[in-house]
């Protein structure tokens, strides 16, 4: 209902349909429209700034940790810990308190930070580039290709991931930053694919695809120029989702003693070598914890907020 | 099946006597000054702006307008199942003396499928598509009638098989995408009569459907009309459809009535010079090389409606007295009214062209 | 419905070979000594690796390797014993794995079916009180509700539960079973509370989606009352995408099965898993993953038939 009442413009009235003009425009002006009005959306939305900034400063904590300990009264080194500290309450030269090790609690959850984000962003930028490339062939092509690629995709799917994971990391002996975003991969790829492959197939017939095909554009053209910008969506909502997901698991991999080993430094194996000592040290939970939680959450609510913006039915 | 055709009078006056409605009421459906608006992100969206007509026994009535004339949301108001934030500040509706929209909402229940009933354009979305045809014929009889399962079944097939749906019996428990679109939207009239409705207000019945279909499905509608004698509306923006089967028609524009002839008069002589546009605009087979003339400018912003006379933008009649006198509906002869200040040249311009 | 349900089950056979064929392959295809990587760090001499190796039948090319264990293919004098005929091989101790899964499974069943049962029944209703009026109270409580509960990983949440509705208040026992089924209780509800917030998620989306429809309007105007409209027309229309997130969530309520066992020290197949993994048990972990796996496959079928159930578009596709 934007149009001015009563426009004079000279146009036929039998279309009776102000937005006709609009929706026949091209492949690359659609996609345009679409990333445009979601990021005038997105500008605006206060939980997209807020989990964006989370996201910023936990990234920065990642890169670089002494940016978050320089102004800090403690003990700013992870490896200088002293037994005599151990399992410490949290005071105000040790915010945190102190580990079974006696390490300062607070720079060990700030340097925890780096394997959270490095595993969450790598698995899921792998997967969903596995997905992306996959899904849109076997969604352009269809027939052996299709076929092929999603039984394969059914197939993976029978395994869960964090069953898939565990047997998988239990027969690796060293397992580092490399091997567990390996096997996080490895389960994680799926469902993308299948969205990839259906909004895909979705796109392909559209009449903007025919129109590109019409004028003579290469298959690759149309795939990477004209389906692939109006197609990403719903991996691009899925994926900023399952960072959160994928962190979230690596914790808990790691809390089942399957993820990353010492002495590595991270949430999930900070709980888990707290783990018989919990319910008297409760300390030893909440602040990793809590970190942990704060990460997923921004992820999770940034892919909310993405979803709005770019898939308005769901308003 | 025993007898049962005998519970059906029962069925009615109780429902006349806990209602107050009066079978000898002037009409059968008296609407008037309806009004229905949306409140949105952009201001008020005025969909009706005081309609009123009134239907008889035994009469089909076109509601005949472009889509956002407000015609089918009228319908719904009728209804009374405009969704929310919809709502009616004004306007009464009578079924039979009594006025539906003081009714409370369980008299009202009672009332829709049992006096009114509705048939909506597009039967593969309006039939839910998860209950089989027959279980959602059937749930007419259960729900207003009490009746049991077994028995509402059967009621169902028999009427299917009078929408002359065929081998109605095998059909009964399959589902709405099993049907084509014809036998989709029989089991939609099926439905719709299955409790002998007073009113049956059919939106754009034909509109999803092949040409050929198109004709049977108004065949069936016309036909049934005459066995019971219901009042139907039409809502329609299909002027040929219109042509076939109405008796009367009310031209809606921009949520108000713009012309109100009967079927006749209006294709010869059109008195308001939007009829007169939309004439002038559908191609005839007796006017071969003429051009087209469509109606100028776009639809109106029914969050702003003009001022004065709605249509004046875009009519070629207009005067300055257009933007501010909102035309009353002037009476061109007993059964015959015009919203338009000029109507009398609008008349004779119509004339003119005819020959 | 019948062809439905036998295309179904016609599909799952090669997707349970399939996976299990992967889950074999992860053990033993990779790089490195097999044997060597099945016991870790673990110091095992020459003439045991040589019999575990004999015992595998490392020797053989790996899909006859697979075909023994499976139990298709003959292994020697023993003939068929493989996972088909109820062999699932021996742990380090020389128990067998089949036993071992015996005596935990029913501890995990039991856990799994109330958590199922909790997150369908509370999440749904939890849904559709959201979905029906939108933007109001209720719905934004399970909105907010639902992202915070989502975004704590499940071992916090458990920790915190236990800490929280077991030590400070004393509602629930903190670890055991020696409370008989009430000791199911808050675990169960802490595994099941994830997949509770998705499927409350879930069904308020499909509820404001459906609510929208136009076989909505049509029930209204046949003049059925709304909870009629509600329960009978709109929740069968919405509970669709719900039934196949339950099924395919399966998968993860068996991941967390394996955390909520281990934290409430519950003795079933998930902290048998967690066990085995730090005893470096890998027959025992393959062994458990591929019941479980096998669960996870036949929990998708069930729900697939259920599925064609609710929707007819589907069983005669």
């Amino acid at each position: 209902m934007s149009s001015e009442p009563g426009t004079q413009a000279p146009q036929p009235a039998d279309t009776g349909d102000v937005s006709a003009g609009a929706a026949t425009g091209g492949g690359e002006l659609r996609e345009a429209g679409l990333w445009k009005d979601a990021w005038r959306q997105l500008r605006r939305n206060p939980l997209f700034l807020a989990s964006s900034f989370t996201i910023a400063v936990f990234g920065l904590m990642a890169a670089f940790p002494r940016l978050f300990l320089w102004f800090y009264p403690g003990n700013s080194s992870p490896r200088s810990c002293s037994l005599s500290n151990s399992v410490g309450r949290p005071s105000a030269t040790a915010w945190f308190g102190f580990d079974l090790q006696g390490c300062d609690y607070y720079t060990q959850v700030v340097y925890g930070a780096k394997v959270s984000m490095i595993v969450g962003i790598a698995t899921v930028i792998v997967a969903g580039s596995i997905a992306v490339v996959f899904g849109s062939l076997a969604g352009y092509y269809g027939g052996n290709i299709d076929t092929l690629i999603s039984r394969i995709t059914d197939i993976w799917f029978g395994i869960p991931l964090i069953l898939g994971a565990i047997v998988f990391l239990n027969a690796i002996g060293e397992r580092g930053l490399f091997q567990v975003t390996l096997v996080l991969v490895a389960f994680s790829w799926m469902t993308m694919l299948r969205l990839m492959r259906s909004a895909t197939i979705e796109k392909r017939d559209a009449d903007f695809v025919d129109a590109a095909r019409a004028l003579g554009a290469s298959t690759s053209r149309i795939i990477i120029k004209h389906i692939l910008p109006n197609a990403i969506a719903p991996v691009i909502v899925y994926g900023t989702i399952f960072v959160g997901i994928v962190i979230s698991v690596e914790a808990t991999l790691s809390f089942l003693g399957v993820g990353l080993q010492l002495p590595a430094i991270t949430w999930g194996l900070m709980i888990n070598s707290s783990f018989r000592r919990i319910l008297q040290v409760p300390h030893l939970l909440i602040f990793p914890g809590v970190f942990l939680s704060i990460v997923v959450l921004a992820f999770i609510v940034m892919g909310d907020a993405l979803r709005d913006a770019l898939d308005p039915r769901l308003r | 099946m025993t007898a049962d055709d005998t519970s059906t009078p029962d069925w009615e006056q109780s429902l006349d006597e806990e209602v107050g409605l009066d079978p000898g009421a002037e009409h059968l459906l008296d609407v008037r000054d309806l009004h229905v608006e949306f409140p949105t992100d952009y201001g008020v969206v005025n969909a009706v702006n005081g309609l009123s007509y009134t239907l008889d026994r035994g009469e089909t009535l076109a509601i005949l307008g472009e889509s956002g004339s407000g015609k089918s949301v009228s319908a719904l108001a009728v209804m009374g199942i405009i969704d929310k934030p919809g709502r009616i500040p004004k306007g009464e509706v009578y079924l039979q003396g009594v006025d539906l929209l003081q009714l409370p909402e369980r008299q009202l229940r009672d009332i829709r499928g049992e006096r009114i009933a509705m048939i909506f354009q597009d039967a593969l979305t309006a039939l839910n598509p998860v209950y089989s045809v027959g279980w959602q014929i059937a749930e007419m009889y259960r729900k207003h009638r009490g009746t049991d399962k077994k028995e509402a079944f059967a009621k169902a097939a028999e009427l299917m098989d009078r929408v002359r749906i065929p081998s109605a019996k095998r059909r009964i428990d399959e589902y709405p995408h099993q049907f084509s679109g014809g036998m989709r939207q029989r089991v939609m009239i099926a439905m719709a009569l299955a409790l002998d409705p007073d009113v049956l207000i059919a939106d754009e019945p034909t509109t999803a459907l092949d040409v050929t279909v198109q004709a049977q499905v108004m065949r069936l509608l016309s036909d049934l009309q005459d066995e019971t004698g219901m009042g139907m509306i039409l809502i329609t923006h299909d002027l040929g459809v219109v042509a076939e089967v109405c008796d009367n028609v009310n031209v809606m524009y921009a949520g108000r009535v713009m012309e109100r002839a009967k079927i006749h008069d209006l294709y010869a002589e059109p008195a308001h010079p939007y009829t007169l546009g939309l004439m002038r605009s559908i191609p005839r087979a007796d006017q071969k090389g003429r051009p087209l003339d469509p109606i100028r400018g776009q639809p109106p912003n029914l969050a702003a409606i003009p001022s004065g006379c709605e249509f004046h933008p875009r009519c070629n009649f207009a005067e300055d007295k257009c933007t501010v006198e909102e035309p009353p509906l002037y009476r061109v002869d007993e059964h015959r009214r015009s919203a338009c200040h000029f109507w009398e040249e609008v008349l004779r311009v119509g004339q003119r062209q005819d020959h | 419905m019948g062809k439905y349900a036998a295309r179904r089950m016609l599909q799952l056979i090669p997707v349970f070979f399939g996976a299990t064929l992967l889950i074999f392959a992860m053990v033993y295809l990779i790089p490195g000594d097999p044997v060597r990587a099945l016991f870790g760090e673990r110091q095992v001499s020459q003439e045991t690796l040589d019999a575990i190796r004999d015992r595998y039948n490392l020797n053989d090319p790996f899909l006859v390797q697979y075909g023994k264990y499976m139990g298709v293919i003959p292994d020697g004098e023993e003939g068929l014993s493989g996972v088909f005929q109820g062999d699932f091989g021996e742990d380090f101790r020389g128990r067998a794995v089949w036993d071992i899964m015996k005596q935990r499974f029913p501890v995990t069943i039991r856990l799994t079916v109330v958590a199922i049962i909790v997150q369908s029944v509370i999440g749904i209703t939890a849904g559709v009180l959201a979905g029906i009026r939108r933007n109001s109270f209720m719905d934004n409580l399970v909105l907010v509700s639902t992202t915070a509960i989502v975004a704590i990983p499940l071992f916090v949440m458990e920790f915190g539960a236990q800490l929280g509705f077991g030590l400070e208040l004393g509602w629930f026992p903190i670890a055991g079973l020696r409370q008989g089924w009430f000791s199911y209780v808050l675990p169960s509800i802490m595994l099941a509370i994830i997949s509770l917030a998705y499927v409350a998620r879930l069904t308020r989306t499909s509820i404001v989606e459906n609510i929208r429809a136009d076989y909505v309007r049509t029930a209204k105007a046949k003049g059925m009352s709304s909870q009629r409209v509600v329960g009978r027309h709109v929740l069968r229309n919405s509970l669709i995408p719900v039934v196949t997130f339950i099924g395919v969530d399966f998968g993860a309520l068996l991941g967390g099965a394996i955390v909520t066992e281990t934290i409430f020290n519950l003795p079933g197949v998930g902290r048998a898993v967690f066990e085995a993994v730090n005893q470096r048990e890998g027959a025992v972990v393959v062994g458990i993953i591929t019941v479980l796996v096998i669960i996870f496959l036949l929990a998708n079928l069930l729900v697939d038939l259920f599925y064609g159930v609710l929707d007819p578009r589907i069983r005669y596709e």
